[in-house]
C-alpha cells in the first residue's frame, strides 16, 4: 500500500481521511515496512467498513491486517445500536471465536526436553486433528444446545477442566446472549462429532518455551519467566461457526436490502443491531463463541491429561484464553461518556488494559494476556493489554503473523516432509495430520511476526511481555 | 484440465491463488458442467488422492440463491456440509439448474484416511473472487474458499 494517500498521525498510526460515503476515518496501525507490504485491498475494505451505518470513531486495521472477507483480516469496528449501528457477517468471519489458549506447565525446558518426543507422540494420539477427524464426544441435538448455551461452563460441568479456569477465559467462558434457536439444524448436525477437535489450516497445538522476557512485572503476574514451558492451542468453533457464517450471509444479505443499507462488498452484508435479523445473528454468533470456548476447554483438558501422565509434576495451569473473530457488547468511552457498543474484531484480539473488572485479580494491575501466534519455525509472543489500547482501538490488538505467500505457492515451493525435516534440524518436532497442510504452513510462507509485535508495542495497542520459541508442533 | 482452450482456460477444474486461502474454479461447456468441475476443484483440496475415490454412493443435493454466483457459492457450501455430516468424499456430479434452483446428484464414498489421504479442511465458500460467467462459449464458475 502506498503511504501517499494516508496521513501519518502518530508513530505507526496512519489515517485514511474521511471522504465520499465514509462516516468516519480509517486508521491503519503499521510501520513503514508493514504498510508497504500491506495489500491495497486493506485500504478498500477499511474504507467500505467506514461507510457502514452507526460506526463509531473509526474503522481500524491492526498491524497484521490483510485482505479478508468484507472486513480486512485484522479489522476492528464498533457500532452504536442507538445510532442505527449494524452487525456484519464480514466483521466476525467464518471461524467464529477462533482463538488461542495458553497453559503453563510451570516447569523448565530442561525438565521437559528428555520426554519431549514421548509427549508429542502421546499428544498427537490424543488430540484429534486434521480434516475428517472427530472427537470422542458424541452429542445429541439437545446436548449440543447445552454446549451452545453454556460454553466452557458446559465443558467444566462435564468433567473437562476445573471451575476456577473459567475466570481465565474471556466472558468467563460463556456468552450469555447465545440462543441455540437462532442456529440452523445443519450447523448443529455438522458439529455433533466435532467438540474436542483441533481442525486444520492454521490451527495448531504447540509446546513452547519462554525465550526472553521483556516486561518482568507483567510476566511474573502471568506466572512466567525465562525457560519455562507453555502449551498454546489455536482453534475455533469448527463446523458450527462456519455454517453460522454461511447461513447468515443469506439472512443479512436479504436484511441489507430490506433496510436499504448500501453494501459495497457482498460479505459486508449487515443488518441494524436493533432489527430482528441483526439480533438473530448476534445470538447465533454467541452460540458460535460458546462452541469455540467449549471446544478449547475440552482440548485444554485432553492436553492436561496427557501432560500429567508423562510429567506428573507439571501444572498445566491455564494462563488465559483469547478469541479473535467476534462481535461482543462492550462498554467504551465515547466523548467522555460510557456507551454500549457492538465491537467487531475480525482477526484481532481483545486486549483489555489494567484495571478492567473482567480480568482475573492477579492480572488486573498489568492487563489482559494476549497470545500472538507466529510460525512453527520461528516464534510467538505474549503481550498484555494497555490503557492506550482502549483509547486507540477499543482495546484491540493484532492476532498473528499473517501469510506472505499463498497456499498454492507454498505447496509448489515446499514438500511436507521437507518442512518436517527442516524443523527437525532446528530441534522442533512437527507432527502433521496432513503433509499438504505441513507444506502450506511452512514458516517462510508467513510474515515477520516480530515486526507485527514491535509495531503493536510501539503504537501502544498492547505491550510486549515475552517471546516464545517452539519445541513441538501439532498441525491439523 | 480438458481439451478446449479459452484465453488460457480449458474445460476442467483448477485451483487459483489467494493470499491467505485458496480459489476453486470449474470450467465447462455448460453452466452445469462448470458447477460440476468446480466441485471437483473443492474435493481436490479435501483429499490427497482423488483418483482413489470410488463413486458407489449417491447423495442428493438441492440449493437455491438469488443469482448464479450465489448459487455456485451455495452449491459448494452444500457439498462441504454434506461431506462433513456424512463423512464422505465425492468425485462424480450431475448438476441440473433451473432458473436459480439447483438439484444435483453427488456420487462418492465414505472417506477413509488410508485410502484417500488427508487434504485440508475447507470452512466455507466465500464471495471473494466469486463469479459465474460465459466467456467465448465456455462457462466459468469460481470462488475463494476459506481454509
Amino acid at each position: 500500500m502506498e503511504s501517499a494517500k494516508l496521513n501519518k498521525v502518530a508513530k505507526c498510526i496512519w489515517q485514511i481521511p474521511k471522504s465520499g460515503q465514509m462516516k468516519v476515518p480509517g486508521y491503519i496501525f503499521a510501520d513503514k515496512v508493514l504498510l508497504s507490504e500491506m495489500d491495497d485491498k486493506v485500504f478498500t475494505q477499511l474504507t467500505n467498513v467506514a461507510c457502514l451505518p452507526g460506526i463509531v470513531k473509526a474503522a481500524m486495521a491492526m498491524p497484521d491486517a490483510h485482505w479478508g472477507y468484507g472486513f480486512p483480516i485484522g479489522g476492528v469496528a464498533a457500532f452504536d445500536p442507538d445510532e442505527g449501528g449494524v452487525i456484519s457477517v464480514g466483521g466476525v468471519g467464518y471461524d467464529i471465536s477462533c482463538g488461542v489458549r495458553c497453559h503453563s506447565l510451570d516447569m523448565k525446558k530442561e525438565e521437559v526436553m528428555p520426554v519431549l518426543p514421548e509427549l508429542m507422540d502421546e499428544l498427537f494420539r490424543s488430540i484429534p486433528a486434521g480434516v475428517g477427524s472427530t472427537g470422542k464426544i458424541r452429542l445429541t441435538a439437545s446436548k449440543l444446545d447445552d454446549v451452545l448455551r453454556h460454553g466452557a461452563q458446559w465443558a467444566v460441568d462435564h468433567g473437562y477442566g476445573n471451575e476456577h479456569e473459567l475466570e481465565y477465559i474471556e466472558e468467563h467462558g460463556r456468552i450469555k446472549d447465545a440462543d441455540p434457536g437462532k442456529v440452523s439444524s445443519m450447523a448443529k448436525e455438522r458439529q455433533k462429532k466435532q467438540i474436542g477437535t483441533l481442525g486444520s489450516g492454521n490451527h495448531y497445538l504447540e509446546i513452547q518455551y519462554v525465550d526472553e522476557v521483556f516486561d518482568r512485572e507483567t510476566a511474573t503476574a502471568f506466572g512466567l519467566n525465562e525457560g519455562c514451558v507453555v502449551i498454546s492451542i489455536h482453534c475455533g468453533s469448527r463446523a458450527l461457526g462456519h455454517q453460522i457464517g454461511t447461513d447468515y450471509l443469506q439472512v443479512l444479505g436479504a436484511a441489507a436490502k430490506k433496510y436499504q443499507i448500501p453494501i459495497r462488498e457482498r460479505e459486508l452484508v449487515c443488518a441494524p443491531i436493533k432489527s430482528k435479523e441483526g439480533m438473530d445473528y448476534f445470538k447465533a454468533v454467541g452460540c458460535g463463541i460458546n462452541c469455540a470456548l467449549a471446544n478449547r476447554q475440552v482440548l485444554g483438558h485432553l492436553t492436561r491429561q496427557v501432560v500429567r501422565k508423562i510429567l506428573p509434576k507439571a501444572s498445566c495451569r491455564l494462563i488465559y484464553d483469547v478469541s479473535h473473530n467476534t462481535c461482543k457488547v462492550e462498554k467504551h468511552k465515547v466523548n467522555d461518556k460510557m456507551h454500549k457498543l457492538y465491537v467487531h474484531r475480525k482477526g484481532a484480539t481483545r486486549a483489555f488494559g489494567p484495571g478492567h473488572k473482567e480480568l482475573p485479580r492477579q492480572y488486573r494491575e498489568v492487563g489482559q494476556p494476549l497470545f500472538i501466534g507466529g510460525t512453527m519455525g520461528t516464534c510467538s509472543f505474549i503481550l498484555a493489554g494497555t490503557d492506550r489500547g482502549e483509547e486507540l482501538a477499543w482495546s484491540s490488538a493484532c492476532h498473528g503473523a499473517g501469510r506472505s505467500m499463498s497456499r498454492r505457492a507454498a505447496l509448489k515451493r515446499w514438500k511436507g516432509k521437507a518442512v518436517i525435516n527442516s524443523l527437525k534440524a532446528k530441534g522442533i518436532i512437527l507432527k502433521a495430520a496432513s503433509l499438504r497442510g505441513a507444506a502450506e504452513e511452512a514458516p517462510e510462507a508467513y510474515k515477520d511476526v516480530e515486526r507485527v509485535v514491535e509495531t503493536t508495542n510501539e503504537s501502544g495497542l498492547a505491550k510486549k511481555v515475552a517471546r516464545l520459541k517452539p519445541l513441538g508442533v501439532i498441525k491439523g | 484440465m480438458g481439451k478446449k482452450k479459452v484465453e488460457g482456460v480449458k474445460v476442467g477444474w483448477q485451483t487459483f491463488d489467494h493470499v491467505a486461502d485458496i480459489g476453486i474454479r470449474g470450467v465447462g461447456k455448460s453452466c452445469e458442467e462448470a458447477f460440476e468441475n468446480g466441485a471437483k476443484a473443492l474435493f481436490s483440496l479435501l483429499v490427497e488422492d482423488t483418483s482413489k475415490i470410488s463413486c458407489t454412493l449417491d447423495r442428493h443435493i438441492q440449493c437455491e440463491s438469488f443469482d448464479l454466483t450465489g448459487l455456485f457459492v451455495a452449491w459448494i457450501n452444500s457439498l462441504i456440509a454434506k461431506a462433513d455430516i456424512e463423512e464422505m468424499v465425492f468425485w462424480k456430479f450431475e448438476v441440473r439448474i433451473q432458473e436459480l434452483s439447483l438439484s444435483a446428484t453427488a456420487s462418492g464414498e465414505k472417506w477413509q484416511r488410508e485410502k484417500h489421504g488427508r487434504g485440508i479442511e475447507v470452512k466455507g465458500a466465500t464471495f471473494t473472487e466469486a463469479r459465474v460467467e460465459k466467456i467465448n462459449g465456455l462457462w466459468i464458475a469460481q470462488c475463494v474458499v476459506d481454509v
